[in-house]
């Protein structure tokens, strides 16, 4: 048994130093002076820490653009995929009705579909509607291939809750509108929430549709934006301001997951175990 | 948040007052109406923008078509297969994909479950453990990307200098500069974003393997070895098989990392980038929708390989044990 904790604790520093280890590095890269990083400086922790580089990057246009652009995106395909996949995982899990395994199969095979492929025929229907470069060309396609993903962790939730709970508070005299808002809503919530991060973590994330679909910063998001910061010598790439970057796009998801590791979790792993 | 789950409870007192006056056919009539409807907005949804866009993209692969002159489409049948598939650089992508596929999945499945074993026993710290592992789950794969170029950059890089004594990396060591080392630094940027996402899969697999069984066959004398293969891996099978699927088709996708490290440079092209070039790059709509096409196939048959593969392996696993 002593052997076994050792083992676990050495297993835990490794994973710790794994995990935070490139996270650490571009923290430390952010505060290294453009002047360090073009004469090169290969050790890990900067000579002189400097704040120059979050200035500059909080100062140009194109990447407060594209953060205004990538929260917009994010959070409207969130919501908008978490409604119908509300309703759709609502249906899956409570009523009997023709076509439910083939909702379900659409949804996985959706969920493995290579992306790139839609890419050229997107960016050509995208242009005669009117979609190419705009937040609405990106919205729609983030929700079509976020809604498997929180369909599949709703239905998971929704299968668990007792919903005769509803039933019995409406006997104890609740209304049917009491009975849904004071126990349904808190019961579905969690999962709801957990579905609504998630999706929120692959439209924050999303880049092969961010660069194919838009052409200017009124649209690019936070990833297609920063592809594109490569500067004038494609062989001395501005590291600073990029890890600088990099860091400030990242400080959101880490907050999230700071808050909601618990659920994050619970919700990558139910849809895969019981579905 | 209430209006999101408000619609399906507003369509709730419709669903429970029908089988009170009618009979039970006509109640499942009007259940399977309603979760048809349900179900409705998120299937459009979906086939709208993948359905759709393929039927296009099979329509436009018959043609040479080139968005800049677009007067010059001309039907061409099979013509882009053929063009496509007599391409050498075609067969280069698609080999430098599968082994970036299976070399990824295999090494996160090792490392993975050795992680989900980790997590699994450990008493302290569980939160801290999530978070951290959850950050390069979380983190955008460009963000990714940029850490492990610079990580393995010549002037700006750690690796050169904390790795000298290793007989093959010298301080001049260009990563990038050969297509062995850059197709190393593009797996390792790939295999520390998504061995997380596979060993919270494992856990879930682990959690579900009973302790009794393990301790009956503690008590029956077996190694840990033993333990291992006949007992905890056979009893996971499902949840490997989930882990695997879903990262080995998102591994075939590998775009974002090779777009930012080497934009294809030095043969680590793959085949969504190729892909990509000729749409994009090139504006070639029809060989692009040829490959875009042959992709999609190329995805379905892994899919169906991994199912399959992974059934026969079972069945013979269980056929020893």
């Amino acid at each position: 048994m002593k052997k076994n904790n050792v083992g676990t604790g050495v297993g835990f520093v490794l994973i710790l130093v794994w995990c935070l280890l490139p996270v650490a590095w571009i923290i430390s890269l952010s505060f290294k002076s453009p002047e360090e990083t073009a004469a090169g400086s290969p050790q890990f922790l900067p000579k002189d820490a400097t704040l120059q580089n979050y200035r500059d990057i909080l100062d140009n246009p194109d990447f407060v653009d594209a953060l205004r652009n990538s929260f917009g995106i994010a959070l409207i395909a969130t919501f908008l995929s978490v409604v119908f996949a509300t309703l759709a995982a609502y249906a899956i899990a409570r009523l009997e009705f023709r076509g439910k395994k083939a909702v379900l199969s659409l949804a996985l095979a959706i969920a493995m579909f290579p992306v790139v492929a839609l890419v050229g025929p997107l960016f050509d229907m995208w242009r005669t509607f009117g979609l190419f470069n705009t937040w609405p060309g990106l919205i729609i396609p983030y929700m079509s291939f976020t809604l498997p993903l929180a369909i599949w962790t709703l239905a998971a939730f929704f299968r668990e809750i007792p919903w005769e709970l509803e039933q019995a508070a409406q006997v104890d005299g609740a209304t049917s509108w009491q009975a849904f808002r004071k126990v349904i809503v808190p019961l579905a919530a969690p999962g709801v929430f957990t579905a609504a991060i998630l999706t929120f973590f692959f439209a924050w994330n999303e880049f092969v549709l961010a660069i194919s679909l838009t052409s200017t910063t009124g649209s690019r998001t936070v990833p297609a934006q920063l592809s594109y910061f490569v500067g004038p010598d494609p062989f001395n790439p501005p590291y600073g301001q990029l890890a600088t970057a990099s860091v400030v796009v990242t400080v959101p998801i880490i907050i999230i997951v700071l808050i909601f590791q618990r659920k994050i979790v619970a919700g990558l792993t139910s849809g895969a175990v019981k579905g | 948040m209430s209006t999101t789950v408000a619609t399906p409870a507003a369509q709730e007192p419709q669903r429970t007052d029908k089988p009170a006056k009618a009979n039970v056919t006509a109640r499942s009539v009007a259940e399977n109406r309603l979760g048809l409807r349900l179900v409705a907005p998120a299937v459009i949804l979906m086939l709208l923008v993948t359905a759709w866009p393929m039927i296009q993209a099979l329509y436009l692969s018959m043609f040479r078509y080139r968005l800049t002159a677009p007067d010059d489409k001309e039907f061409v049948g099979l013509g882009n297969y053929a063009t496509v598939l007599g391409d050498s650089l075609f067969w280069q992508d698609t080999f430098n994909t599968v082994l970036i596929m299976v070399v990824t999945v295999a090494v996160e499945l090792v490392i993975g479950f050795a992680f989900a074993m980790v997590m699994h026993r450990i008493i302290f710290a569980r939160g801290l453990m999530r978070t951290s592992i959850l950050i390069p789950y979380g983190i955008i794969t460009v963000v990714s990307a940029f850490a492990w170029q610079f990580t393995f950059s010549v002037n700006n890089g750690w690796v050169n200098s904390w790795f000298e004594w290793l007989p093959w990396i010298g301080p001049d060591t260009n990563w990038f500069g050969d297509h062995w080392p850059a197709m190393f630094a593009i797996m390792v940027s790939e295999i520390w974003k998504t061995t997380p996402f596979m060993s919270l899969l494992l856990l879930a697999g682990l959690s579900q393997v009973s302790e009794d069984m393990l301790e009956a066959a503690k008590v029956d004398g077996a190694t840990w070895w033993q333990r291992l293969f006949k007992v905890i891996l056979p009893n996971m099978r499902a949840a490997i098989m989930v882990a695997v699927l879903f990262r080995a088709l998102d591994a075939f996708r590998i775009f974002d990392n090779i777009f930012v490290m080497t934009k294809g440079a030095q043969d680590t092209e793959s085949s969504s980038f190729l892909t990509y070039r000729q749409v994009i790059e090139q504006l070639q709509l029809g060989m692009g929708s040829a490959l875009s096409v042959l992709l999609f196939l190329t995805v379905l048959l892994l899919a169906w390989l991994i199912v399959k593969l992974f059934r026969v392996d079972l069945a013979q696993a269980r056929g020893e044990g």
